[in-house]
């Protein structure tokens, strides 16, 4: 309707300019960065080029990096099950009515919008040896010892349970907006057809949500391999490396030894394969929704 | 029949019931925690409402008027305001170019601003770090500590989800309606000022809230880019994890005040906030 598209181009180009500065170019340098070996700590703190696969080849036989991959995939795999399975329940049991629906569905809405810092302060808060009321109830009642400053699976499952805490309402809620948005008529015809309600939820209800189900599951993966915020609050990746995700190795790899080098070869690494979890996913979830379609 | 319809009622209340004090429990702690003098603190943990007859003032006005919290609290306070309405307009033009233009690759665009916000801020650490500090330097000014390297830092990951939640709403005003106002004269600015905003303002509310509360909430970026000058609430909060012998009062006090934010907008937002977290994929 304009007459060119001069002006659209001038409304969009700020967006386009800060995205390529503090976006695309950060990119690229953490990627030309990765090439050298460069450690301002070290006898020489200038950086030098050691052939293109330099750091890349150091990273593969790096047991710790690896490994802290493997927790991070771990993890989110773990969180995903429980968030899913719970917030599913959930957002069932919230299509019923039931006394206080309004004020349960808004203290349920609460831990979205608290910083993951301060939930991980929260927990801290709670758990901690000495402080906390929790140690102290599990003791008293189960003879539960809860000391996850030193034991490390109780520590990657204490991560876990802050997870659930903090994100089983996300899912809760877009699960109950996919729910109360699907069409009425299949539900019908498979009551006249004499469909209980457990043929009606497998055969009608699930496939019918795949495509939400889609976006719940990528988010959250999305998400929980990014997690650093409330597990550097609560172990500090300890006790060990219990609880080093693959963000929190990078950062002590970067900010505490000050490997440049090794630590952008590592973040490309980190992109990499979260794009390629959530990709392979992805489109493994969407072949399957075609399938049955 | 009714009285199986009944009992599922009652469990289902009762399910909510446990969840809730799942949730407010730690929450209801820490308020506790934030009103006691470590004296009280000491030993068993006593889960009564003390702070209903006392409450241990000091351990706010420690840090938030004494010490260093209260410049952390300006800091958090002009970022997060700066960018939400940095966001907001920038988000408003860039929605209205993608909205009523047909550019050439404007799909691929809108695509590629997702993306920036689906990348972990972790790889991110460090070339922005030295970025900052070294390479994005006019003079003797770097990015590096000043807050508006946060507020433009930001922006990358708040503009994604503001193009989306705006797209929607600027779709759906009628085209028509420019048009006619072009036909009358109208430059770009009067089409802003007399037709989009009155018309979008609800979006443009929970955009602008929303983005403030995310820049609000960012902590990793925030603390390696910051040393002295534009630390953030969030930064001063995981300062207490590295002293040796944690005043748990004050920490929690802090904590309780960075997340009065969040408490007074979740009523505003709650409606929006699942199409916000999911870029408009599902609407809430």
């Amino acid at each position: 309707m304009f007459s060119n598209n001069r002006t659209g181009w001038l409304l969009l180009s700020p967006t386009i300019i800060i995205l390529l500065i503090m976006g695309l170019v950060p990119f690229f340098y953490v990627l030309y960065v990765g090439f050298f070996k460069w450690n301002p700590l070290a006898v020489d703190p200038s950086m030098q080029f050691e052939g293109f696969g330099f750091n890349y080849r150091r990273l593969i036989f790096d047991e710790v990096f690896l490994a802290s991959i493997w927790r991070s995939i771990k993890f989110s795999v773990v969180t995903l099950f429980f968030e899913l399975g719970l917030g599913f329940i959930l957002a069932l049991s919230l299509l019923s009515s039931f006394p206080l629906k309004s004020f349960f569905r808004g203290v349920h809405t609460l831990p979205l919008v608290i910083a993951p810092i301060v939930v991980g302060s929260i927990f801290k808060l709670f758990t901690v040896q000495g402080l906390g009321p929790l140690p102290h109830l599990l003791k008293d009642y189960f003879g539960y010892t809860l000391n996850y400053g030193l034991n490390a699976d109780q520590a990657f499952w204490m991560i876990v349970i802050m997870d659930i805490w903090h994100w089983t309402p996300f899912v809760t809620l877009t699960l109950l907006a996919g729910l109360s948005a699907l069409p009425q008529d299949p539900y019908e015809s498979a009551k006249i057809d004499g469909a209980n309600n457990f043929q009606i939820f497998i055969y009608i209800t699930i496939p019918m949500m795949v495509p939400v189900l889609i976006v719940v599951i990528f988010i959250r993966l999305m998400d929980s391999l990014k997690i650093v915020d409330e597990v550097w609050m609560l172990t500090g990746g300890g006790p060990g490396y219990a609880t080093r995700f693959t963000g929190i190795h990078i950062w002590k790899e970067v900010f505490e030894k000050r490997f440049y080098g090794l630590g952008s070869a590592m973040s490309i690494l980190y992109l990499y394969i979260t794009i390629v979890i959530c990709w392979l996913l992805y489109s493994v979830m969407v072949s399957r929704g075609k399938n049955e379609d | 029949m009714k009285i199986r319809k009944l009992f599922g009622k009652m469990l289902t209340t009762l399910l909510w019931s446990v969840l809730t004090i799942i949730t407010l429990f730690p929450i209801y702690w820490m308020v506790l925690v934030s009103t006691r003098t470590p004296v009280e603190l000491f030993g068993k943990p006593n889960l009564s409402p003390t702070f209903l007859n006392k409450i241990h003032w000091k351990n706010f006005t420690k840090p938030f008027i004494d010490g260093i919290y209260s410049d952390y609290l300006i800091n958090s306070i002009i970022v997060a305001t700066s960018n939400a309405l940095l966001v907001t307009t920038l988000a408003l033009m860039a929605t209205y170019a993608l909205s009523r233009f047909k550019l050439p690759g404007s799909e691929s665009i809108f695509f590629w601003t997702m993306t920036n916000r689906m990348a972990p801020p972790a790889a991110f650490m460090l070339p922005l770090f030295l970025l900052f500090s070294t390479v994005f330097k006019f003079g003797d000014f770097t990015l590096f500590d000043t807050r508006i390297g946060l507020i433009l830092l930001y922006c990358v990951f708040n503009l994604p989800f503001a193009i989306w939640l705006l797209k929607g709403i600027i779709d759906g005003i009628p085209k028509e309606l420019d048009e006619a106002m072009i036909v009358d004269g109208a430059n770009i600015f009067t089409i802003f000022w007399k037709l989009i905003i009155p018309l979008a303002a609800p979006g443009i509310a929970v955009t602008s809230l929303l983005s403030f509360l995310f820049a609000w909430n960012e902590y990793l970026l925030a603390s390696t880019l910051t040393s002295v000058y534009a630390r953030t609430i969030p930064t001063g909060l995981s300062e207490f994890v590295t002293t040796t012998g944690t005043n748990w009062g004050t920490m929690a006090a802090v904590a309780l005040v960075s997340m009065i934010p969040a408490l007074l907008f979740l009523f505003l937002v709650q409606r929006y906030i699942v199409a916000g977290l999911t870029f408009g994929a599902v609407k809430g």
